[in-house]
């Protein structure tokens, strides 16, 4: 809890949410009659709506970027560190925009809403979702915004997958996108991560094949699981070790079966934190829209073919130590663009906090961001 | 800002509205200066962290990688001109990335600092000790240059690469050109600059 707000805070914001009585085509051919987007905004609309910029949010996150909800939350929201006045993205020159993902659970209709025809919550029904999906349904906020054209959107892994669409989906819609720890699609090994995440769940007696919640359970063994390998392919073997070394719990026994080391108590605190206010349907839904997000595959595995239509000028960052979107995978959307003569600015940030990186303040990251963003705050009219 | 003599002499040589790579394009200066006045389009490839930055800053596509890693994500033919100042020597092989830069590009510009400059010889031959000087700052433990040239020995590479020399000029270490250094070019000219292009014949 912040005892006051720091200066280059937002500061309060209070969530809003938008709905859409206009049914959305899916994908997969379903149809969502109406659905909610809950979303968050800081800074201000200029006059001509050209500085608005739109945050994708990665796989478990959600609207809640920057600032403060209250005075009695613990943390700022989970971009905090590059959002807010003077910072990367400054909220003194921008208009920021983040939306919950269609099928979360922070507020946007997803699994545990209920589904108009059955009154039920959607659960297992609930339609499968492609980021392209994610992305149409962002284009109808930006149109109720009265936003034609951002000026950047921007994302970090999943985030930065759904950038990439947007440019290859709405390429006159933006002027930049930020692609940042991401790939063009996933391999084989991710894949392989978030099935054992999805196992993990499915296989909890708690899940009841998707419709827990009639039964008033919550497959939270399952969803801690989950969480811990995935947070352990966040993190880096370099990272994990300067954070917790072998260095057993406070009160540990230094033998036995209760002996505990610091990354077990750490890992057990994220799952349980994790399961206390994720939804399990949602876990699922997104690590599967991410497991098929290829944008290339409608072009013959072509990536090159595939961001041939995109116009936005490009920031794309890696980061050395992330090894689950490794730095070569970035260098391959870098190639597409530069096969496509597309403007792209490509920067491989030295850095061994794996994965998270793209969350943490590593100073030659928030350098470029910042003298990148900044170009992108000169090409738009003043608030 | 009145841009470096080199770099102006390279910009002269440019062609409006080509496409041009930079190899170790550093802050961006060239690709910036290009892109004002010869209407350029292109990237800089650089590997420092506070060189991406200014490139960045500058509105420069920068690109960080190391040249040593190769530029396999470039196509044959995607540039006119493949451009690389102040690198050649410091890479660790000058003679493949030649050929590599011109099978991106057109033609290639490289400058280097001329190692057979005469005040190299005398600190050499007189002195005993490795050459240090404004074009070569470093003593010889600490340098990047690795692969240190002269005018003659550049010129017999690109002899047997087949690799045709088209323009040819040298400046002082401040930069400026001068008859003098353009007449005994190995002995006088202390930073070489040359156009070159792959001899026709050769693929």
């Amino acid at each position: 809890m912040p005892e006051s707000l720091p200066p280059d805070s937002v500061g309060l914001v209070t969530p809003q949410s938008m709905d859409f009585s206009e049914p959305l085509e899916l994908e997969c051919g379903a149809v969502i009659k109406d659905y909610t987007l809950a979303f968050e905004t800081y800074g201000e609309l200029n006059s001509d709506r050209s500085n608005a910029i739109l945050v994708c949010h990665a796989l478990s996150s959600h609207h809640h970027v920057a600032g403060y909800h209250s005075m009695d939350e613990r943390k700022p929201g989970w971009w905090d560190n590059c959002i807010g006045p003077g910072k990367a993205v400054d909220t003194k020159r921008f208009f920021v925009v983040c939306s919950n993902n269609l099928g979360g659970c922070h507020g946007s209709t997803g699994p545990a809403s209920l589904n108009p025809v059955t009154g039920d919550p959607y659960g297992k029904d609930f339609p499968d979702i492609v980021v392209k999906d994610w992305v149409r349904s962002q284009s109808r906020l930006a149109d109720k915004l009265g936003i034609e054209r951002w000026a950047a959107v921007i994302g970090g892994s999943l985030g930065g997958m759904q950038a990439l669409q947007w440019s290859i989906d709405f390429p006159d819609r933006l002027a930049h996108a930020v692609v940042i720890a991401a790939a063009p699609r996933l391999s084989a090994q991710n894949i392989g991560f978030n099935e054992v995440a999805r196992t993990a769940i499915k296989s909890d007696p708690d899940f009841h094949d998707g419709d827990y919640y009639k039964y008033n359970a919550v497959p939270a063994s399952g969803l801690r699981l989950a969480r811990m390998l995935g947070h352990i392919t966040y993190l880096s073997d370099d990272s994990m070790h300067a954070k917790f070394g072998r260095e057993l719990q406070e009160g540990s026994p230094t033998r036995g079966y209760d002996m505990e080391f610091q990354v077990e108590s750490y890992l057990r605190y994220q799952g349980s934190k994790f399961a206390g206010e994720f939804d399990a349907n949602t876990y699922l839904l997104m690590t599967k829209t991410l497991d098929h997000f290829d944008p290339a595959k409608e072009y013959d595995d072509n990536l090159t073919r595939a961001l041939a239509r995109a116009q936005a000028r490009f920031l794309v960052m890696s980061f050395t130590g992330d090894w689950r979107f490794s730095p070569a995978r970035s260098r391959e959307i870098v190639r597409a663009l530069l096969e496509n003569n597309r403007d792209v600015v490509y920067a491989a940030i030295e850095a061994n906090e794996g994965h998270d990186a793209f969350l943490m303040s590593i100073p030659q990251y928030l350098t470029v961001f910042s003298a990148y963003m900044n170009r992108v705050a000169g090409e738009v009219n003043k608030v | 800002m009145s841009l470096r003599t080199d770099l102006s002499i390279i910009s002269n040589w440019i062609t409006p509205g080509s496409r041009v790579l930079d190899l170790g394009c550093g802050d961006g200066t060239l690709l910036r200066h290009l892109q004002d006045n010869r209407q350029v389009t292109g990237y800089g490839l650089e590997i420092d962290d506070d060189n991406i930055t200014r490139c960045v800053a500058a509105g420069v596509n920068v690109i960080q990688t190391d040249l040593d890693a190769g530029l396999s994500d470039f196509h044959d033919a995607s540039f006119d001109y493949v451009i690389m100042t102040q690198t050649l020597q410091a890479v660790h092989y000058p003679d493949k990335l030649l050929d590599e830069m011109l099978r991106l590009g057109r033609e290639g510009i490289v400058t280097f600092p001329n190692f057979a400059h005469w005040t190299n010889r005398l600190q050499v031959a007189i002195g005993g000790t490795m050459p240090m000087s404004k074009t070569l700052p470093n003593p010889w433990y600490s340098t990047p240059n690795i692969h240190l040239c002269t005018v003659s020995d550049f010129e017999s590479l690109c002899h047997e690469r087949g690799i045709h020399i088209l323009e040819r000029t040298m400046v002082n270490p401040d930069h400026s050109s001068t008859l003098c250094n353009n007449f005994m070019p190995n002995l006088l000219g202390k930073v070489a600059l040359y156009r070159f292009k792959r001899r026709n014949n050769q693929a």
